[in-house]
């Protein structure tokens, strides 16, 4: 009994000690500040609407009531996709704004002009908006964390995958010559391993060409059939209808960015891209596979009333709602300990985290070993009206 | 006139320890800037030669600094005077074809340039020294001496004397006999000529030397920013820097130090501005300033003092 | 031999893009003596009105003409509000301000019409005519660049109005003692610019898909057309964006691959006019000491 009494007593002592509140810069009982940096103008300004979406999506969140109380300010910078502003927005949030962390700044020369910074200030620099494969290194740089899956994981189940389904094949690659193209061209040769010079054609543009139909026609003359086409969303639609244009019938990868069917597909022409092959992770919503899907429902009520003026046939729109989400479950569980460490610690301890507009089946997991939240893509294919899933959810090992 | 400068040197002197870090890094960037406006300053405003491309100049200048820093551990203030040597010759070469140029035809020559120096910076031939299109990442070096100076102040300092040589070296060309034959060569290049003026040999040197300054301020920006990357240096910065000395002003050498604070600031407040749309403020703001001022800050600050003096 | 006659029609089609636009340059340049550099952004601008138009239900011809004719008093005001403050001002100032156009119209049509790429309607029949080599759209946008630099050319040279454009752009002092009002001149420069820039924007926007970036690329090399072709010269403009479209292809596919070859390109142009100053048909500039 006595040791019952002191047991509770015990107990009641420590709980407060417990539920002590700690906060670095930029949190507090009111707020917590989290910084972007985000393309809202120059080249890349197509990506501009990821930051919208997620300033749409913590809007929602504080009319709901914030996080433990907490309401989020989220305070963005335009960077122009250019890492000298990229260097000099990241400061000013840091050590003039004072924010709590950096969430999905965008851009892997953006994200590496910045790296050794975050590091040396020790602050996180969380779920960068870029799928270059360097963000999981927690042994060297502990503060840095991606989010979605990598592009070289991508390219590598399209090689499996060729290798599986066509072993004579001749393939044909055209990449933006820069580090997305670059990464996901090396995804594919690596996957391909020994069989690399099964790639007999190789093509890149620049995103101020005007078109890639010179290229297009220049990979249809090396013989390939099969083409990778690691394009963003206008050259996409352009390479899918000039291919189609031309009578070149490929087995067709398309790369992850640009498989929305509302914003790529339907202006290439939706009977152009029947066969097309693509990974996904992400809910389409111009995909009619998901017209009824109530997680869908509730993200175009989202969009309805917090981002009116957001493209809803932009998969980056569903992108920015789904990284929000995660980046809220990371906060929540932080509770009242908002320390820059242990947002860190809260990032790498996500356990099958499940946000529905994620395709069926694929979680977000992390761990201290293992900073890739997002691992896991599955295959699907184009029908004309619809992509249809195939095969089991893959992982990239 | 004096005086001003003098003021302005304790004011620079005295700010980084009054100011934050941040606001120091930024500082130094206008610094940066303006040792490569005035760079455009003496081909342009000066000489009359359109460049629509020094973003390639400024870009070869960083990745000196960049590539001597990373792959052969060269220290950072040696970086300089290599940037500037590269820059010089490279600008002159340049300027030697460009002699048969003019005007329009300048523009585009330079224009192109300024287009293709980030494919030539990611050309996969070049991929081992550039790093290609994942660029290069620099250490920021910490004061020397042991002087109780943060990195961000010291570069500040480094930066500022750069800047301070650079200016007088400048205002020592441009009011001798090489400033008055620059500008003869742009306002009347025929009677110059047949004043005697080689116009060739100055054209050409007016480019090397216009470039050279450039490259330093690359070089300069390069380890400030710690980074470099092939689409950092795109058409849009030699605009921006084209930009940068008419709003500052044309031919006048206090003119580079306001068009930089221009190019640096007022990007930023257009952003408070318009999130939605900051361009278009930025966009306007060149406009009022063009409008309200056609020759420029210092063309209307001499104005001003001008009048002042008048009476 | 089958691709590369492939790629020179390919060539020619982008060429016609390029072609297209470098006329509305040299028609700025022939009624201004300026580059515009703002014009592409006009061009996107105006096709973005059609655009608007075409979904809010007008058909394709009425909505093809109704944005000339606003994109022509649009270019009429830009000149009277926004160029005319600047008249006096030294070039370089008022480049800045084309500049300045360029950086607006790009950033509040991303604004307006978010970045999302849409697509853009051809008047054009879509049974293939060459086979797979060209689309009949490519065609006949090549066709319409063709009709409209013959009107110009027809307008400029028989024309009493093209004639007091012509006269105002090279002698303002002179035009003016004869009684032409070159104010409103210049401004008429602006308006027909500008609506050649429509044509131009609508003829390219079905091959490349509309979008705020669409002439951003395309700018840089109808300026490189216009000035080989000879800054005064519409014919020479329209024959260099073909030459430009046709040697950019040919070098990507066949000689320098295609991660040099804007470079290369721009090298080669810019020995041509090291060569040829004026460009190919241009006059030869004259200047009196």
């Amino acid at each position: 009994m006595k040791a019952l009494i002191v047991g509770l007593i015990a107990a009641a002592l420590a709980a407060p000690a417990a539920a002590q509140k700690k906060y670095d810069a930029g949190a507090s009982d009111k707020e917590i500040k989290i910084g972007n940096t985000n393309p809202y103008s120059g080249p890349a300004s197509a990506y501009g609407t990821i930051g919208k979406s997620i300033a749409a999506y913590f809007k929602m969140v504080n009319d709901q009531g914030g996080i433990n109380g907490r309401r989020i300010n989220f305070v963005t910078y335009d960077d122009g996709y250019s890492p000298p502003r990229t260097v000099e927005m990241a400061r000013k949030l840091v050590e003039q704004d004072q924010v709590l962390l950096l969430f999905q700044t965008l851009g892997t020369p953006s994200n590496t002009a910045i790296h050794k910074y975050m590091n040396t200030m020790k602050v996180p620099q969380l779920h960068v908006a870029t799928g270059a494969t360097k963000w999981n290194d927690p042994k060297n740089f502990k503060w840095t964390m991606g989010w979605q899956p990598n592009y070289q994981t991508e390219g590598r189940i399209y090689a499996r995958h060729i290798l599986q389904t066509k072993p004579d094949a001749k393939i044909a690659v055209l990449y933006q010559n820069d580090d997305y193209g670059k990464d996901y061209l090396k995804g594919l040769e690596d996957g391909l391993g020994d069989k690399k010079s099964l790639i007999i054609a190789r093509a890149s543009y620049e995103v101020s060409d005007p078109t890639v139909d010179s290229q297009i026609v220049q990979l249809q003359a090396s013989g390939a059939n099969v083409f990778f086409n690691i394009t963003t969303p206008k050259f996409a639609a352009q390479a899918i209808r000039k291919a189609y244009d031309i009578g070149w019938k490929p087995v067709h990868y398309l790369n992850n960015v640009s498989l929305s069917v509302g914003s790529v597909l339907t202006p290439a022409g939706l009977e152009k891209s029947v066969g097309l092959i693509t990974a996904a992770y992400l809910k389409d919503n111009t995909d009619a596979r998901w017209a009824k899907d109530p997680a869908m429902e509730q993200w175009r009520a989202f969009m309805k009333k917090y981002y009116p003026d957001g493209d809803m046939a932009d998969s980056f729109n569903v992108y920015g709602y789904t990284v929000g989400t995660t980046l809220a479950q990371v906060l929540r569980q932080c509770g009242d300990d908002l320390t820059r460490e242990n947002v860190m610690r809260q990032a790498a301890s996500m356990k099958g985290f499940r946000v529905d507009t994620l395709l069926p089946g694929i979680t977000i997991s992390t761990g201290p070993e293992d900073y890739a939240p997002l691992e896991a893509v599955q295959l699907q294919r184009f029908n004309g009206k619809q992509w249809e899933l195939f095969g089991d959810v893959m992982s990239s090992h | 006139m004096v005086t001003v400068t003098i003021l302005l040197l304790v004011v620079a002197c005295v700010l980084p320890f009054i100011v934050s870090n941040y606001r120091t890094f930024q500082l130094t960037l206008v610094l940066v800037y303006a040792i490569a406006l005035l760079g455009l300053n003496i081909l342009t405003g000066y000489n009359g030669q359109i460049s629509l491309g020094h973003g390639a100049f400024y870009a070869l200048g960083a990745y000196c600094a960049a590539i001597l820093m990373d792959r052969f551990g060269v220290p950072y203030w040696a970086t300089i005077p290599v940037a500037a040597a590269v820059c010089l010759v490279a600008g002159f070469l340049f300027g030697l074809p460009a002699l048969r140029l003019e005007g329009l035809y300048l523009a585009l020559a330079t224009f192109a340039l300024g287009v293709a120096m980030p494919q030539l910076l990611k050309y996969h031939l070049l991929e081992k020294w550039t790093g290609g299109v994942q660029g290069i990442v620099i250490v920021k070096p910490a004061a020397p001496f042991g002087l109780s100076l943060n990195p961000d102040q010291w570069l500040y300092f480094f930066t500022l004397a750069i800047t301070l040589l650079m200016f007088i070296l400048a205002w020592n060309l441009l009011r001798g006999r090489i400033g008055r034959a620059l500008i003869a060569i742009r306002d009347q290049h025929i009677a110059a000529e047949a004043m005697g003026i080689h116009n060739a040999l100055y054209k050409s040197l007016a480019f090397g030397v216009s470039a050279m300054y450039t490259g330093i301020a690359g070089a300069l920006g390069a380890v400030a920013v710690q980074f470099v990357a092939p689409d950092s240096f795109n058409i849009f910065l030699s605009i921006v820097f084209l930009v940068g000395i008419v709003v500052g002003g044309l031919a006048s050498i206090s003119g580079a130090l306001y068009g930089a604070f221009f190019i640096q600031f007022i990007p930023n407040i257009a952003d408070e501005i318009s999130k939605a749309a900051p361009w278009a403020i930025f966009g306007a703001f060149m406009i009022g300033f063009v409008y309200l001022m056609p020759t420029g800050v210092a063309g209307a600050v001499r104005l001003l003092t001008a009048r002042r003096r008048a009476p | 031999m089958d691709a590369l006659l492939h790629q020179i029609l390919a060539g020619l089609a982008t060429g016609g893009i390029y072609a297209s636009l470098a006329l509305a340059l040299v028609m700025i340049y022939q009624a201004t003596h300026l580059v515009n550099f703002a014009q592409g952004e006009m061009a996107m601008f105006t096709t973005y009105i059609a655009w608007s138009l075409i979904n809010a239900g007008v058909p394709y011809w009425p909505a093809f003409f109704l944005t000339i004719g606003l994109a022509f008093v649009l270019g009429v005001v830009i000149e009277r509000v926004v160029i005319r403050p600047v008249e006096r001002a030294p070039v370089l100032a008022v480049v800045v301000v084309f500049i300045a156009l360029l950086l607006i119209l790009n950033s509040i049509t991303g604004w307006i019409y978010s970045y999302t790429i849409k697509t853009f309607p051809s008047p054009f029949p879509s049974q293939p005519i060459f086979g797979r080599y060209l689309s009949p759209h490519e065609f006949g946008a090549i066709l319409v660049t063709l009709v409209v630099l013959a009107l110009l050319y027809a307008f400029f040279r028989f024309t009493p109005l093209g004639l007091a454009m012509r006269a105002a752009a090279q002698n303002p002092e002179s035009s003016r003692l004869v009684g032409i009002r070159v104010g409103w001149m210049l401004a008429l420069g602006w308006g027909l610019a500008a609506a050649v820039g429509a044509i131009a924007g609508m003829m390219v926007a079905p091959i490349v898909y509309l979008d705020p970036n669409m002439m951003g690329g395309v700018l840089l090399y109808a300026f490189a057309a216009a000035l080989v072709g000879g800054i005064d010269n519409p014919m020479g403009a329209v024959i260099g964006g073909f030459l430009v479209g046709v040697l950019e292809n040919v070098l990507g596919a066949f000689v320098i691959g295609n991660e040099l070859k804007l470079s290369v390109a721009l090298v080669i142009i810019i020995g041509v006019l090291l060569v040829k100053p004026s460009g190919f048909f241009g006059r030869v500039q004259v200047t009196r000491v």
